[in-house]
């Protein structure tokens, strides 16, 4: 998928992005520097563990990060324009219309006293204001139906539906307005599994029929091998490899992919293959470690690795890593 | 029950015989003096298990499967509405409150969130030494000194370094070593772990999933490890259950569940679990629909509305728990 479209240009071009929380307990970087690209119609999956930024990275690419966080720096650059020059009222726009999020609880998501064809009616009226009632809803049924959302379901309340009706409602309200970019955060982590293994069938296919492009943050490193084209681990605010889901799964290069890689559980293994025992645990991003973020966890790690922060640096064919291993000190400077 | 039969000879800790557990749904006063009757929700449903000593037993399905409410009648946090539980050979039934409190010393339950399992005005070494008040005040002067064994023994170490520490000041990952060790320190039986590492760090969980494995052969402990996690399950567990709506739709030892799943929905929840590997993509189609509600719950086989091989009696007869290979059972008409 990748290779087609990478003449073209990228559909986001993210350089360089940091956003930071000023706490009381001092300023957090939860996103420190992160750059890459979604291409058209790509699934990018962004994997890393809970408080890695990966879910600070979703918000700040819709520009959604609220006080005390701000994004501090850096460019997103959408379909070759920079949002972040953006007034609010364009943004308001762009939201929805270009870019739409699903979040992991549609519960909260969703309002409890509003029916279902209501939620999408307002969503297509909000950005579409003369767009007449009938013809709203009439759009509404036709993606709804797309979506396996059967039209009397409509009429319900989130509460009548199941958990895996409510996110298809989240992904139609997402899609409703042929937007180019859904970022999916954690969409199907409160999903029972053949729930989930559903709908993530039915984000690749839609994928598939618009030509629509997905990043798909997730925890789950086995749900970005099931459905994602590339994939970006971010470790504690940071990047540290980008590449094609392949590449990334058969040969990783970053030590911090290749524990995790080995360490989770997988129902395929043989029973004599041993979990690796990461040691550690993530850090607290109020004092992230020097250098190298991984590096006191790290087995590989170099005398460099706790002093200065590596680059992230294509290692050929858009397989990236930011790792010392993988560069040296001079190529730096 | 044909469970009872096979294993008759095995040296078992908990025995469960047609276990049932119905919530009462609360409607309106007028409602329930117009229609007269009370619905309940069924939890669980006639389910029978044995756990062997020394075992790990694994409870899997998804959420509304009745996996933990069966963890919980198993240890009484919750009164079962019919059936009997045997703990160690003794009929639990039969005990008065007293007697139950000293049983439970036998029986300690982990559960998935540390931090709301642990108060967080107790320090560490508080919070473990807890439950030798409760069940060895005698020892009182040696309650310090055993917590801080304890502590050591799950890798919270140095334990001085540890032990006035609070549950915020600490990792999650260490968080669930103190609720292991504070399960841990009145040298029970059995525990129940209800998806222990569920809500640990990736990168966390398999350093805890051993530290499990080890704690079992250093302490002798068996192990109730209810999941919805198949692929952890399989890293654990000796033998396995799967429940779907209340009911036990398939048990045996891990190795032939796995390798030869008999019920239709364990192939489909087995095929559901992503692979972390791009190459094994998943191609099985998934079942329809989604798990019904528990107030009503399907005639005949529960599982037959959503099941692609259905045929007109599973409509209409509840399958039987067969053992149709060795130590292996299945609830399904159509098992061969």
């Amino acid at each position: 998928m990748a290779s087609v479209v990478t003449d073209t240009l990228p559909l986001v071009q993210l350089r360089d992005l940091s956003v930071t929380y000023h706490t009381r307990l001092g300023s957090v970087s939860a996103v420190d520097g992160v750059s890459f690209d979604i291409h058209r119609g790509e699934i990018l999956g962004l994997v890393g563990e809970s408080g890695c930024g990966k879910s600070t990275m979703g918000k700040a690419i819709m520009r959604m990060i609220m006080p005390p966080g701000e994004i501090s720096s850096g460019e997103i650059v959408f379909d070759g324009q920079d949002i972040m020059l953006y007034n609010d009222d364009q943004m308001r726009d762009f939201r929805g219309r270009r870019m739409s999020m699903i979040f992991q609880d549609p519960m909260t998501s969703l309002n409890p006293v509003q029916r279902i064809d209501e939620h999408l009616v307002e969503a297509l009226q909000v950005h579409e204001p003369k767009t007449p009632r009938e013809a709203a809803l009439e759009r509404a049924r036709v993606l709804a139906e797309r979506l396996g959302i059967r039209r009397d379901r409509l009429q319900s309340y989130p509460h009548q539906l199941s958990g895996g009706m409510r996110q298809r409602v989240m992904v139609s309200l997402g899609l409703l307005l042929n937007a180019s970019l859904v970022v999916a955060d954690e969409a199907t982590t409160s999903l029972d599994v053949i729930v989930e293994a559903k709908l993530i069938d039915e984000l690749v296919r839609l994928r598939d029929e618009f030509g629509i492009s997905i990043l798909m943050i997730t925890h789950n490193i086995a749900l970005v091998a099931e459905a994602a084209d590339r994939v970006a681990v971010m470790y504690a605010g940071r990047v540290v490899e980008v590449g094609g889901v392949y590449e990334v799964f058969d040969t990783p290069l970053h030590p911090y992919t290749s524990g995790l890689l080995s360490s989770v559980p997988s129902i395929a293994l043989d029973d004599t293959e041993e979990l690796y025992k990461m040691p550690g645990e993530p850090p607290n991003l109020t004092h992230p470690p020097m250098g190298c973020r991984f590096h006191p966890r790290c087995p590989k790690a170099l005398p460099i690795c706790s002093q200065k922060a590596p680059t992230l640096l294509d290692q050929g064919g858009g397989h990236l890593v930011n790792c010392w291993l993988y560069q040296s000190i001079e190529q730096e400077g | 029950m044909t469970v009872d039969v096979q294993t008759a000879t095995v040296d078992n800790l908990v025995e469960v015989d047609n276990l049932r557990v119905w919530f009462p749904v609360q409607h309106g006063i007028f409602e329930t003096l117009v229609s007269g009757h009370k619905d309940y929700v069924h939890a669980v449903d006639d389910v029978s298990f044995d756990i062997r000593r020394g075992e790990v037993f694994g409870l899997a399905g998804e959420s509304g499967s009745g996996k933990s409410t069966t963890g919980r009648a198993i240890i009484r946090l919750l009164d079962p509405t019919a059936g009997k539980i045997s703990f160690d050979g003794i009929d639990m039934q039969t005990l008065s409150a007293e007697e139950l409190r000293h049983l439970r010393r036998r029986m300690q339950v982990i559960f998935q969130d540390p931090m709301a399992s642990l108060n967080p005005r107790m320090s560490l070494g508080a919070s473990i030494a807890h439950p030798l008040q409760i069940h060895f005040p005698e020892q009182k002067a040696r309650h310090h000194e055993m917590a801080s064994e304890m502590m050591e023994h799950v890798g919270l170490s140095p334990s001085r370094f540890y032990y006035d520490k609070y549950p915020h000041q600490i990792s999650g990952g260490q968080r669930q070593r103190v609720v292991i060790a504070r399960a841990l320190i009145t040298h029970p039986d059995l525990v129940i772990a209800d998806e222990p590492i569920a809500m640990a760090d990736v990168s966390v969980r398999a350093l805890l999933l051993d530290l499990m494995i080890k704690l079992k052969q250093e302490l002798n402990l068996t192990y109730l490890f209810i999941t919805h996690d198949l692929a952890t399950a399989k890293y654990i567990c000796d033998r396995l259950g799967v429940m779907y709506l209340g009911k036990m739709c398939e048990m045996g030892n891990l190795k032939d569940v796995y390798g030869e799943p008999l019920h239709p929905y364990t192939r489909a929840l087995l095929a559901a679990v992503p692979v972390p590997d791009p190459h094994r993509r998943r191609t099985e189609a998934m079942p329809e629909g989604e798990i019904p509600n528990a107030i009503h719950p399907p005639k005949g086989c529960r599982y037959h509305p959503r099941c692609p091989l259905a045929q007109p009696i599973c409509s209409q007869q509840d399958p039987e728990l067969r053992e149709l290979r060795p130590g292996h059972f299945v609830a399904c008409h159509l098992a061969r």
